[in-house]
């Protein structure tokens, strides 16, 4: 939650944000056209349309229930977990789309890893937590395991804290280690997308800058999305924002021009700290 | 005006006070003696059947325990046969019941559609509502006719003829019998195991079980791999408690077992538990006399193998008990 | 982050050939996971529907009038249940008013006197023993109690047996539901000056009362279908009798000895008992499980 008052952006997120604005956005790698989805009768989006780059990170903010989790969760079809939930529409992975009912979801969602608000740990060690998502897709020898594990432990920065202790379990982690152990456990199915459904709201500061660096290092390799509801986080990490409210897309814009000129009075509103 | 009303209430709160202390004592002199009578219910239990059982632990010594004998008239007896045959049921049992009550709870919590899940629920809960002595009834009018008929000739003929296992599906087929008490009680812990299973299924977080989904994992990995796991110490106990209930079970087993003091090594062969052996030779049984002491010693037996299996199951869920 | 450095450069084009067969043989073996399930599941409702259609056939075919107008008779001479039924009725109606007071004191004791302390965990464990407990060992224990030293069986026997049977249910209902109840209410209440006692009696049982009824309710379903206790207790008696002081008939005790019987028309008899009791434990339930449905 942000807790500033007149503009949404501290002075290093600007630098941050004037270093990348160079770069143009990136062409998509998933294409969102026409999306609807229902709880039940309930429409928690209406009409999306949105282009998310190949290898770069896009945020998505906006108030609680303004639909930004609704479609992070639509991008790897987590919702057809429950019966009356439903999108229509097109959401196309590479051309793909992924919301037809004869996607092949196992291998969708190795390809569109996620990322929760709270970590979530398997109740086992942490070196099985890596491989069980691993062993699903692969047949790797204990040798491949061993060098697919060091490498997700040490793309999550988590390697020389962890290298010791690869047989105990990962409960008794520390929250922020559990959370890039989430990280590490996704990157290890080698997913083309990462989900991030606010990843740090449940952390401390310090661990909350671990996973901001983490993310701007994957993103050499991987697409991101990121959900959160803290500005400072999406100007500091995004390279696009898009500003959901009651369900709409508001505004998208890459993060510079969006924080320091929306062209909507209710994204200025919004990032400015006056609602949400 | 505003002294007025208050004084008289200042002044009077003295006695009242004393009034609810008066109130609070006896209320809670109630409700502490109440908690206590819970204590000496138990304490009590285990002194009667102990003193009880005391002229046949003396008559016969520690080896009552594993003595198969149990002759009335030269009055001898042991408790090796009720014994075997008790944990030999419950343990079948328990093997026949898991994995049926943990497909219940599967299929209750991540298979069946929402509107399904309530009424199948309920259904099972009801099994676990039915009396055991309709169980007993069922078993021994339906059950154990298709069992003579059907199911232990098919066993005679099929795992019967395999070496080594063969000699448990042997001899003729009565339809009672230890195979037939076995099934029963299987079917009466079935919905206790099912539904703890599925109270402790449903309180994975639902978030551990989409982290796995978000995997690629299937719905049969999620629970193997996450759900399984994460209960497994409260799955234990359902488990337990389910096999404390079929140790101490009793009509259901009563009418089924056959009740014959031996030890047989195919599962078709009539037995005993300590539990039938009681509730049927109690009736000729003369107050005083050493057969009915060597009962009450077979019930204090029960009680201890009961209060240690009941106690674990007790202490492998006590993460759930927490609320 | 050099570390990665040294590891190859990601590769996110798997080999999707090993991908889709391993994709298949999990699906495969998800498809098996399921379906045994269901077949367990479906399992289980056989059994279900089987015990009641057997019950309902064989019960309904032996059900009439005289059931409940007659006593029990020797075999061939058109006996009922009559006595019976009334037998249960008297021992599980003073069974559950002995046991549910008792019962709601110690869950009351449980859930406002004793938490964190080493008496109450005690107790909670107690208690939750006995709820589990082999109901034949209750049995043995009143007859050792009461049956031997005053002058043999009794109703009055029966009653305790059964009153023991009921106390831990209600025990665990009345704790469940009382710690259900936030704190703040408690200090609400004890903030407007009222005594403990009253905060307990007047507003958390009030509030607790439906899941209590619950517990009551599914009490006295269990009790009533019990037959071991009642074999050392109150016996049966082919009579009819409300003297409590002298052995007592009971409908699940009839049933068990008429059932064992070689007479056609006492095994008829049993099933008829069987289907009264049995339907009289699903309806106590059902009620129970609407009222809790319905109090929340």
């Amino acid at each position: 939650m942000s807790s500033t008052t007149t503009t949404a952006t501290s002075r290093p997120a600007l630098g941050a944000m004037q270093a990348r604005s160079g770069a143009a956005l990136n062409e998509a790698k998933v294409a969102i056209r026409n999306l609807d989805f229902f709880y039940a009768d309930n429409k928690a989006l209406k009409g999306i349309r949105l282009d998310i780059p190949d290898r770069q990170v896009t945020g998505m903010i906006g108030p609680s229930g303004c639909g930004k989790s609704t479609l992070l969760r639509v991008l790897n079809r987590m919702y057809s977990l429950y019966p009356g939930q439903r999108a229509t529409g097109e959401v196309l992975l590479d051309g793909q789309n992924i919301i037809s009912d004869d996607m092949d979801l196992n291998e969708l969602r190795s390809k569109v890893g996620m990322v929760f608000q709270k970590p979530t740990p398997f109740p086992m060690t942490i070196y099985e937590n890596i491989a069980f998502g691993v062993r699903l897709h692969e047949q790797l020898s204990k040798a491949q395991m061993d060098e697919r594990v060091e490498w997700a432990l040490t793309r999550a920065a988590l390697w020389t804290e962890a290298k010791d202790r690869l047989n105990s379990s990962a409960m008794g982690m520390s929250g922020g280690q559990q959370q890039r152990l989430c990280i590490a456990r996704t990157i290890a199915v080698r997913p083309e997308v990462i989900l991030f459904d606010e990843p740090t709201s449940a952390l401390d500061p310090i661990s909350t800058l671990k996973i901001e660096e983490l993310i701007d290092e994957l993103k050499r390799d991987f697409t991101l999305v990121i959900v959160t509801h803290n500005m400072q986080q999406a100007a500091r990490c995004a390279d696009q924002v898009a500003f959901f409210y009651l369900g709409e897309l508001i505004e998208v814009a890459p993060a510079l021009e969006m924080f320091t000129a929306p062209k909507h009075a209710k994204t200025q509103e919004y990032i400015t700290g006056r609602f949400g | 005006m505003q002294q007025a009303t208050t004084f008289p209430t200042a002044a009077a709160k003295p006695a009242r006070r004393g009034g609810a202390d008066l109130g609070d004592a006896i209320f809670s002199g109630a409700c502490h003696v109440a908690g206590a009578l819970v204590l000496l219910l138990l304490g009590g239990i285990i002194v009667e059947l102990f003193l009880g059982g005391l002229p046949a632990f003396r008559a016969f010594g520690l080896p009552f325990i594993w003595s198969t004998e149990w002759d009335p008239v030269t009055e001898v007896f042991g408790a090796g046969v009720s014994i075997y045959g008790t944990v030999v049921t419950a343990v079948l049992a328990i093997i026949i019941a898991v994995p049926v009550a943990f497909g219940v709870a599967f299929t209750l919590t991540e298979l069946a559609p929402p509107w399904l899940r309530r009424p199948v629920g309920t259904a099972v809960e009801l099994l676990a509502a039915v009396p055991s002595i309709i169980y007993g009834m069922w078993g021994f009018f339906l059950v154990a006719p298709i069992m003579a008929q059907y199911v232990q000739p098919a066993l005679i003929d099929s795992l019967g003829e395999l070496p080594g296992i063969g000699v448990l599906f042997q001899g003729p087929p009565f339809g009672t019998g230890i195979l037939t008490a076995a099934l029963i009680l299987a079917i009466m812990i079935l919905p206790f195991i099912a539904a703890t299973m599925r109270d402790v299924f449903e309180q994975v977080p639902p978030v551990f079980k989409e982290s796995a989904y978000g995997l690629g994992a299937t719905t049969w990995e999620v629970m193997k791999g996450v759900v399984l796991p994460y209960t497994r110490v409260s799955v234990a106990g359902g488990v337990m408690l389910g096999l404390g209930r079929a140790l101490g079970e009793t009509m259901a087993v009563t009418f089924v077992i056959g009740n014959a003091n031996r030890i047989t090594t195919t599962l078709f062969g009539p037995g005993n538990t300590i539990a039938s052996v009681v509730a049927l030779e109690f009736g000729e049984s003369e107050t005083g006399s050493l057969k009915l002491s060597a009962l009450l010693a077979l019930g204090f037996i029960l009680f201890v193998l009961s209060f240690i299996v009941l106690a674990t199951s007790r202490y492998l869920l006590r993460s759930r008990l927490k609320v | 982050m050099s570390a990665s450095a040294s590891h190859p450069a990601l590769t996110p084009v798997k080999d999707r050939a090993i991908a889709t067969r391993l994709g298949r043989r999990r699906r495969r073996t998800d498809r098996i996971a399921r379906t045994l399930s269901l077949v367990a599941t479906g399992i289980g409702l056989v059994f279900l529907a089987s015990i009641l259609a057997t019950l309902f056939v064989k019960g309904f075919g032996a059900l009439n009038l005289s059931v409940f107008t007659e006593v029990t008779r020797p075999p061939g001479s058109d006996g009922g249940l009559l006595n019976a039924i009334v037998g249960s009725l008297i021992q599980v109606a003073l069974a559950t008013l002995v046991g549910t007071p008792i019962g709601m004191l110690v869950g009351t004791y449980l859930a406002e006197y004793a938490r964190g302390s080493r008496f109450g965990d005690v107790v909670r464990f107690v208690s939750d023993i006995l709820l589990s407990a082999p109901s034949i060992l209750i049995g043995l224990f009143v007859y050792q109690l009461l049956v031997l030293p005053f002058g043999g069986f009794s109703g009055w026997a029966g009653v305790v047996a059964l009153s023991i049977i009921i106390i831990p249910i209600v025990v665990r209902t009345t704790e469940d539901m009382l710690s259900l109840i936030p704190n703040t209410l408690r200090e609400a209440v004890i903030g407007l000056g009222s005594p403990k006692w009253k905060m307990i009696v007047l507003v958390c049982w009030r509030s607790a009362i439906s899941g209590i009824i619950t517990g009551i309710l599914l009490g006295i379903a269990r009790i009533a279908g019990e037959t071991a206790p009642l074999l050392f207790t109150s016996l049966g008696n082919n009579a009819w009798s409300t003297d409590l002081s002298q052995p007592m008939p009971s409908l699940p005790i009839t049933i068990y000895s008429y059932a064992g019987s070689p007479f056609q028309d006492w095994i008829e008899l049993a099933w008829a008992g069987a289907l009264l009791i049995t339907l009289a434990v699903l309806l106590l339930n059902i009620a129970a499980r609407s009222l809790l449905r319905g109090g929340k």
